[in-house]
């Protein structure tokens, strides 16, 4: 097959090649992660010092809902896609995703997803300002007008998710090459086939839950409302039903990335490949049953909250061995530290932190000190940001020889890389400290006593956020003046994208499927 | 090409993705149902159960419960409502009265609607109501007043660690919507 492609905007528009669709997963999802920065500079800002400086309490709060909005569904599920989409078809020897056409379908709701819901920043009454959570009745009696927007946006990227879901499942199913049995092929894509079951699983529930709230709002239903026999509290209920699976959603799939650098750049075999299949499963099949251990304040029966605090400390058997895992590889390994292993080791070393806070959240009776403070803010941040943004930086810095032909430059992303390293802790360190004594979240104002670490986590934040700025002049360089990148560019890499195929990959691959023994 | 037969193998999986995703869909809904029957047999959130009746109920001299009464007046609702005794001191299987006052302040007539809450919840299941203004809707014209009454018994098998407990009520206007019912919570 020769390697003709469409031109100009056409080949974007209309276009159901995986790769195409993959950059612009990529694209999009770094443009969304450069808007919720922004929303989080803002946030930053008014909290460099006590007391309310340059925004109103009302914008302190879109802003906040926002900031989680953007980067949960249009920063790091949409990242995490585009991957999949590069990498699953060369990984498995497949010449594309099953269904390009519903491919390029669920990337091309996305904008208008997002162009809805950053609308509502522009309408009276101000963009939703419930938080991310949405909580009922915050998010239906009291919420602003522009609260339906919120609502249909999230049903379009539900069925986005959802689309792009279907289309890794039918792929790896009946798509791989001959010889490319389930337990043969790499973690990534073993991770993102778990993702997706997770995402048909529970982005269904997520619609029911804003579905819901639209019938609260407009047409009499009182499934929230209290007067009308409804319950507040079940909509946590829902919510969490799809939210615990949700951080899963975005963590698995980095989970995978790493499970691929780290053995590269040891120049080692992954150990333990079947267990960390299995551990990845069983993570997965425990986060359905864990929920309400975001709820431990609402007033459950005591059996309750043991139950989900035994359930929840449960997921950090598996989490414990894949950590083991990545240490194991690189135990004797002939380890070098070029950038994406860089990323790599300290997603290993960042999310293990953020997994300690995540097992102290996790018991109930403590629990009721921490939950609301910056605290979960500080745990949620370090499994994300170091977590899935880390895997994802990861990611491009691996593959970027392998996509584009061409080699980043190795100081500039290791200068990146520090930043990174030094910026994020900055920023959410200090948090845990001002959750501990007792700072809220989601308030614009705070006491004197937390003025310094506030201070301290602003100077981190605004470094963080010059840095992705330094991470886009880099993979723009990158991509214009990289040297030309080898086709295997890493010596330790393994897998058909790197041993059956030339660099930069032709638009065209696997047109015959490759052999696997 | 072997594209049909790869067509052909997709769609059967693709059939069973979307059921699963329907199935998901409407689990969703299914939850709320779920959520109340699962309170209804567990008692806790602090949902009491609809009207009961008081036959051959053991009372148990021995023992003292308190019983405090709380009232809330939801946002939006011009009523004065509350109980005319903070709390009561009660024997487990005895049959209570207590009296509670509403009056409409406003110039309108509005429909009240009160929905019962037990604390600690699980004391809910244990606290039966043989008549509670709470089963119905109140409907108040403009300056009137009026006298409510419910009538409970503890059921003598309430824990033993239970010796206080709190009946709370929130009135919540339903004059927009007072024609359709309240299915549940009675």
């Amino acid at each position: 097959m020769s390697d003709h492609h469409p031109t100009g905007i056409k080949r974007w528009l209309f276009t159901t090649n995986h790769k195409d669709i993959g950059t612009m997963y990529l694209w999009f999802s770094f443009v969304m992660f450069l808007t919720g920065g922004a929303m989080a500079m803002v946030i930053r800002a008014e909290l460099y010092q006590p007391g309310l400086q340059f925004v109103e309490p009302a914008f302190f709060n879109q802003m906040t809902t926002m900031h989680g909005l953007i980067m949960v569904f249009g920063a790091v599920m949409p990242s995490m896609v585009g991957l999949a989409n590069w990498l699953i078809p060369m990984q498995i020897g497949a010449p594309d995703m099953a269904l390009p056409r519903m491919n390029n379908w669920s990337f091309w709701i996305l904008p208008f997803a997002f162009t809805m819901l950053l609308s509502s920043l522009f309408m009276e009454g101000g963009a939703p300002n419930f938080g991310w959570t949405f909580y009922a009745p915050l998010s239906t009696t009291y919420a602003p007008p522009s609260t339906d927007f919120f609502i249909f946006g999230v049903h379009m990227m539900g069925i986005s998710s959802i689309m792009g879901a279907i289309n890794v499942i039918v792929t790896v199913f009946n798509m791989r090459a001959p010889g490319m049995t389930l337990m043969k092929m790499p973690l990534f894509v073993w991770t993102w086939l778990i993702t997706a079951f997770l995402l048909i699983m529970v982005m269904p529930v997520l619609a029911g839950a804003v579905t819901m709230m639209l019938t609260d709002r407009h047409f009499g239903t009182s499934f929230f409302d209290a007067a009308g026999g409804g319950d507040p509290v079940m909509f946590q209920h829902i919510f969490w039903f799809f939210g615990h699976p949700e951080v899963y959603i975005m963590i698995l799939p980095a989970f995978g990335v790493v499970s691929e650098i780290i053995p590269a750049f040891s120049r080692k075999k992954l150990f333990g490949y079947s267990s960390m299949v299995y551990a990845t499963a069983s993570i997965a099949l425990l986060s359905f049953i864990v929920w309400a251990h975001h709820m431990f304040a609402t007033g459950m029966p005591v059996a309750g909250e043991l139950f989900f605090m035994i359930a929840t400390m449960l997921i950090a058997v598996p989490t414990g061995v894949k950590i083991f895992n990545w240490v194991a590889t690189m135990w004797q390994g002939s380890l070098t530290f070029e950038t994406p292993m860089l990323f790599s080791i300290s997603f290993v070393i960042l999310f293990t932190i953020g997994g300690f806070s995540g097992v102290m959240l996790a018991m109930a009776p403590v629990d009721f000190q921490y939950h609301d403070t910056y605290f979960v803010v500080a745990h949620f941040h370090y499994v994300l940001f170091p977590g899935a943004i880390f895997g994802t930086t990861a990611a491009v810095y691996f593959w970027l020889p392998k996509w584009t032909g061409k080699m980043y430059n190795e100081t500039l992303g290791k200068i990146h890389f520090w930043m990174s390293m030094v910026f994020v802790n900055l920023t959410f360190f200090p948090m845990h400290f001002s959750g501990l004594a007792g700072m809220p979240r989601r308030i614009p104002d705070y006491n004197m006593m937390f003025a310094e670490f506030n201070m301290w986590a602003s100077i981190g934040a605004f470094g963080l956020g010059l840095t992705q700025i330094f991470f886009l002049v880099t993979i723009i360089m990158a991509i214009r003046n990289g040297k030309k990148a080898e086709d295997k560019q890493w010596d330790g890499a393994t897998g058909l994208e790197w041993d059956a195929l030339p660099s930069p990959v032709p638009y065209h691959t696997f047109a015959t499927p490759p052999k696997v023994d | 090409m072997a594209d049909n037969s790869e067509k052909e193998t997709n769609k059967p999986l693709l059939i069973r993705l979307v059921a699963i995703i329907g199935g998901m869909f409407l689990f969703a809904y299914a939850l709320v149902p779920l959520y109340n029957v699962f309170c209804d047999i567990t008692g806790i959130n602090g949902k009491t159960r609809g009207q009961a009746l008081y036959q051959n109920v053991e009372i148990d001299k021995q023992r003292v419960v308190t019983v405090e009464f709380l009232t809330n007046v939801n946002r939006g609702m011009p009523w004065e409502f509350r109980s005319l005794v903070k709390s009561i001191k009660v024997h487990p299987g005895e049959l209570n009265e207590v009296q509670f006052y509403a009056k409409n302040r406003s110039k309108q007539d509005i429909v009240g609607q009160t929905i019962p809450s037990v604390s600690p919840g699980e004391a809910a299941l244990y606290l039966n109501k043989t008549e509670c203004f709470c089963f119905d809707q109140q409907r108040l014209k403009a300056g009137e007043e009026v006298d409510m009454v419910v009538k409970f018994y503890l059921d003598a098998d309430l824990p033993k660690d239970i010796n206080r407990l709190t009946l709370s009520y929130q009135l919540f206007n339903v004059s927009d919507s007072f024609k359709f019912e309240v299915a549940t919570s009675k």
